[in-house]
């Protein structure tokens, strides 16, 4: 196991908010913590497992994770649950359920939001659930705060029997800032007491549940007006008052230092006396929220004269350069400039796969066949939508590689007659949701090519373990899911499966151009390490001959960021056609070997790299 | 809150600019400052444009630095230090590693990498010292202290004394052996004095 946080109570310490969350759990006497790595909220389960007395697991999807909290709730111990704003959408079926049953020992859930899309798919805001769920949202502000509510979340949960709703944004859960962090209390669970009226949700059941549920919004509604966690402070300037949550209060205090401000901490159910007092208190209120108007229509619904996105935007992080402009133009005020220039023009430069990357092979080899339409996923190897392998035509969200392919199969025009279907998919995807697409596809007898792209760790988020690595989130040994065995459960043929290494090329080709010709469901699966994981080998590395290299570029097309132009130039072909030429270098420093460069170099200008002078070359996490 | 001092490290993912930023927030939590630090970093673990925001003070409130109000950018790469040039203070200085590290997207003709960063952000008016932080590493014995180097080249333009800064990188190290700490120690003066000559050369 992990070693535990040093840190001693009542010391104030540069915490994320995802290390401060961390360590009020553990301060909570939390018994069982459940996740799914997402960013940017996986660092939370990750610093919890190095906490000691509680029960800590990566979760094979949101859903599970939520389950598994649900549990330990009934139980009558403290849980806690985490997700990306979009795990909630997967864990939803249960927390809709779950508002009715309500909760035993404490229950908080953190939803992290990435408002921005710093990475993700789309942008959403979690306080929605709050609203659909009929429970209580809570939304820090800084790391102190996350460290705070979320203590006060369990006491919250505990006395009204319902789980609370943590939401965070990016800009909260990586942000660092000080906070004093406490002692750890202990909880002791009440244990489970049957009471099926409670916790079985059948009909008869669940309907006599549901006026509860609105009683306990009209009495959370109180609570949320006497809460500390809402407060006023007032200020000399009253032409606009604010009312504000999250991160946006920041931007709002530092914008605006002299108004009136209504702080909502506990935003949901609204406290609408409290606007009401500081509507009473201003000339125009102005609602500031990340980032749906929800504060803004409540208030509006309540009859409160507001404004809010008819002047802010809908989309994206707020900012004292995107409110100060705002309140100007409102005010009549001439609109302050900006005293910075215009950026500088700087070609863009996209995220890039690592070098010797496995999927690597994979977007090479798969730009290399042609009449592909090729549904991807969520993951490193969404990647391979960009340049130079184009060669990913759709990302919708986790595991739907598969059902998108089978409805591209099925419903094919005459225009695709010829064209193959192939999903891509990696292994965590794949147990996360990707499993039940998959089986719908042998079920419906689809014909599509699944690529499993199995490199044993959720990558994209950090390399976490999980059921395919056969690792623990404590890096203990626990069974590991056999693939080949799996996908042959679920009804693909036996020959129609194939495992491949995809830094062996030829192989790769002659496998995927194969399959994708045969009418029904096959599956590939890759099974070389991600290269950030301990799994991974370095070979040794290469470098290019300079009198040999050619120009042809082909290693460029591999993708590899070890691989460098050194010189451009043209040649006429005998045919006439003229044909641009990259004459390379290989970063031997960075270079891990994998070959994937050499096999495509027709002259074998790429060999083995034999230093000069041995200067000590760091490969891996080298600074500048 | 225009007391805070705002610093903007800029690099790629991967070259260790979070942790430089993490050492530069504990300077000045060491000296009793209120500290935010936050990154703008794309999804890539590698590879990406990486930008950390640190803002110091008595109080501070929003996490980000507002365009045009940096008081000193440490760019861990040339083109980076380009990018960022709109977030500085009117003739704000600029300390900036001269590795040129190119992307796939420029290796594949797509786009061109600039000729000459350091004469396009001279053109702007704005101060900019360069000086080859990979080389200094290099010769050190390890490429690894180049985050060291760095924080060394941006320790005389802070509000406060280049020992604090120092103390914080060598804390780091302890752990790791008497040897290491005196690698780095050196690493860090050899950042500050090649900033320093190079200021010297432009007076």
């Amino acid at each position: 196991m992990a070693a535990v946080m040093p840190v001693p109570a009542a010391s104030r310490v540069l915490m994320s908010g995802n290390e401060a969350v961390a360590r009020a759990v553990w301060e909570a006497g939390v018994k069982v913590a459940a996740a799914y790595p997402g960013t940017p909220s996986t660092e939370m389960l990750e610093v919890i497992s190095t906490y000691p007395d509680l029960y800590a697991e990566w979760s094979v999807n949101e859903k599970v994770s939520l389950e598994v909290a649900i549990g330990c709730a009934y139980a009558g111990s403290r849980a806690f649950c985490c997700m990306k704003h979009v795990g909630m959408n997967v864990a939803s079926d249960a927390l809709m359920t779950l508002t009715l049953t309500g909760v035993v020992g404490g229950l908080v859930i953190a939803i992290a939001d990435d408002v921005g899309l710093s990475s993700s798919q789309n942008e959403q805001d979690s306080r929605y659930w709050g609203r659909f769920a009929h429970v209580p949202v809570f939304e820090p502000a800084d790391s102190q705060e996350a460290y705070a509510m979320t203590l006060t979340a369990y006491e919250l949960s505990e006395k009204y029997q319902v789980p609370v709703i943590l939401r965070m944004t990016t800009r909260i859960n990586h942000v660092k800032s000080l906070v004093t962090v406490g002692e750890r209390s202990t909880h002791t669970g009440a244990g489970f007491k049957k009471e099926p009226a409670r916790f079985v949700m059948v009909p008869g059941n669940a309907g006599k549940r549901i006026p509860l549920m609105f009683q306990r919004d009209i009495d959370l509604r109180a609570v949320a007006e006497a809460s500390a966690l809402n407060f006023i402070e007032d200020g000399s300037d009253k032409r606009v008052g604010f009312i504000t949550s999250g991160p946006a209060y920041m931007h709002v205090k530092e914008s605006f230092p002299n108004a009136p401000v209504l702080k909502l901490g506990f935003s949901c159910p609204a406290p609408f006396e409290k606007c009401r007092e500081l509507a009473a208190m201003v000339d125009q209120v102005v609602v500031v929220e990340e980032v749906e108007p929800l504060i803004e229509t409540e208030l509006k619904a309540q009859g409160l004269k507001v404004i809010g996105k008819e002047i802010l935007p809908l989309q994206g992080e707020l900012s004292p350069n995107v409110l100060r402009p705002a309140i100007a133009r409102l005010l009549g005020e001439p609109v302050p400039v900006m005293e910075s220039g215009v950026p500088m023009k700087v070609f863009p430069r996209p995220p890039t796969m690592c070098v010797a990357c496995p999927h690597l092979g994979v977007y090479y080899t798969l730009s290399q066949v042609r009449n592909l339409n090729i549904s991807g996923d969520i993951g490193c190897y969404t990647l391979g939508a960009g340049h130079p392998w184009n060669a990913l035509d759709t990302c919708v969200s986790m595991g739907a590689s598969m059902g998108v392919a089978l409805g591209m199969d099925k419903g094919r025009g005459e225009a695709d007659k010829d064209k193959r279907v192939v999903a891509v998919i990696g292994d965590s995807t794949f147990l996360h949701m990707g499993m039940q697409g998959l089986l719908d596809m042998v079920y419906n007898k689809g014909n599509v090519t699944v690529l499993l792209l199995d490199n044993r760790a959720v990558g994209m988020t950090g390399g976490q373990d999980n059921p395919g690595n056969g690792r623990d989130i404590y890096g203990e040994d626990s069974p590991r899911v056999d693939f080949a065995k799996l996908v042959s459960a679920l009804g693909v043929k036996d020959e129609r499966i194939h495992t491949v290494n995809p830094y062996e090329l030829p192989v790769l080709f002659k496998t995927i151009r194969d399959e994708v010709k045969v009418p029904d469901v096959s599956v590939i699966i890759t099974d070389q390490p991600c290269v950030l994981i301990k799994d991974y080998h370095k070979l040794k590395p290469f470098e290019v001959i300079d009198e040999k290299c050619t120009g042809c570029g082909n290693c460029i097309d591999v993708g590899c960021p070890a691989i460098h132009v050194t010189r451009r130039g043209k040649e006429v072909k005998p045919s006439g056609r003229e044909v641009d030429l990259a004459f390379v270098r290989i970063e031997s420093s960075v270079c891990t070997g994998c070959t994937l460069c050499v096999q495509p170099c027709a002259p074998g200008a790429i060999v083995h790299y034999a230093p000069v002078s041995p200067i000590k070359l760091v490969q891996k996490g080298c600074s500048a | 809150m225009s007391e805070n001092t705002n610093i903007l490290v800029v690099g790629i993912g991967g070259q260790g600019v979070m942790t430089a930023t993490e050492i530069l927030a504990e300077a000045a939590i060491a000296l009793g400052h209120d500290a935010k630090k936050t990154e703008v970093a794309g999804m890539a673990q590698r590879g990406g444009v990486v930008s950390s925001h640190l803002r110091f003070g008595q109080r501070v409130l929003s996490p980000q630095i507002t365009p045009g109000t940096a008081d000193v950018l440490l760019g861990f790469e040339s083109a980076e230090a380009m990018r960022w040039q709109h977030m500085l203070k009117p003739g704000a200085i600029t300390l900036m590693n001269t590795a040129r590290l190119v992307p796939p997207v420029v290796e594949l003709g797509l786009f061109d990498y600039p000729e000459d960063p350091l004469a396009e952000i001279r053109k702007t008016g704005n101060k900019v010292v360069a000086f080859d932080a990979t080389t200094i590493a290099q010769n050190l014995g390890d490429i690894r202290l180049g985050n060291t180097v760095m924080l060394g080249a941006i320790s005389d333009h802070l509000p406060f004394g280049a020992d604090v800064l120092l103390d914080c990188v060598l804390k780091r190290f302890q752990r790791k052996g008497e040897k290491l700490v005196e690698l780095n120690r050196r690493a860090f003066e050899a950042g500050r004095a090649a900033v320093g000559q190079a200021e010297a050369a432009l007076a």
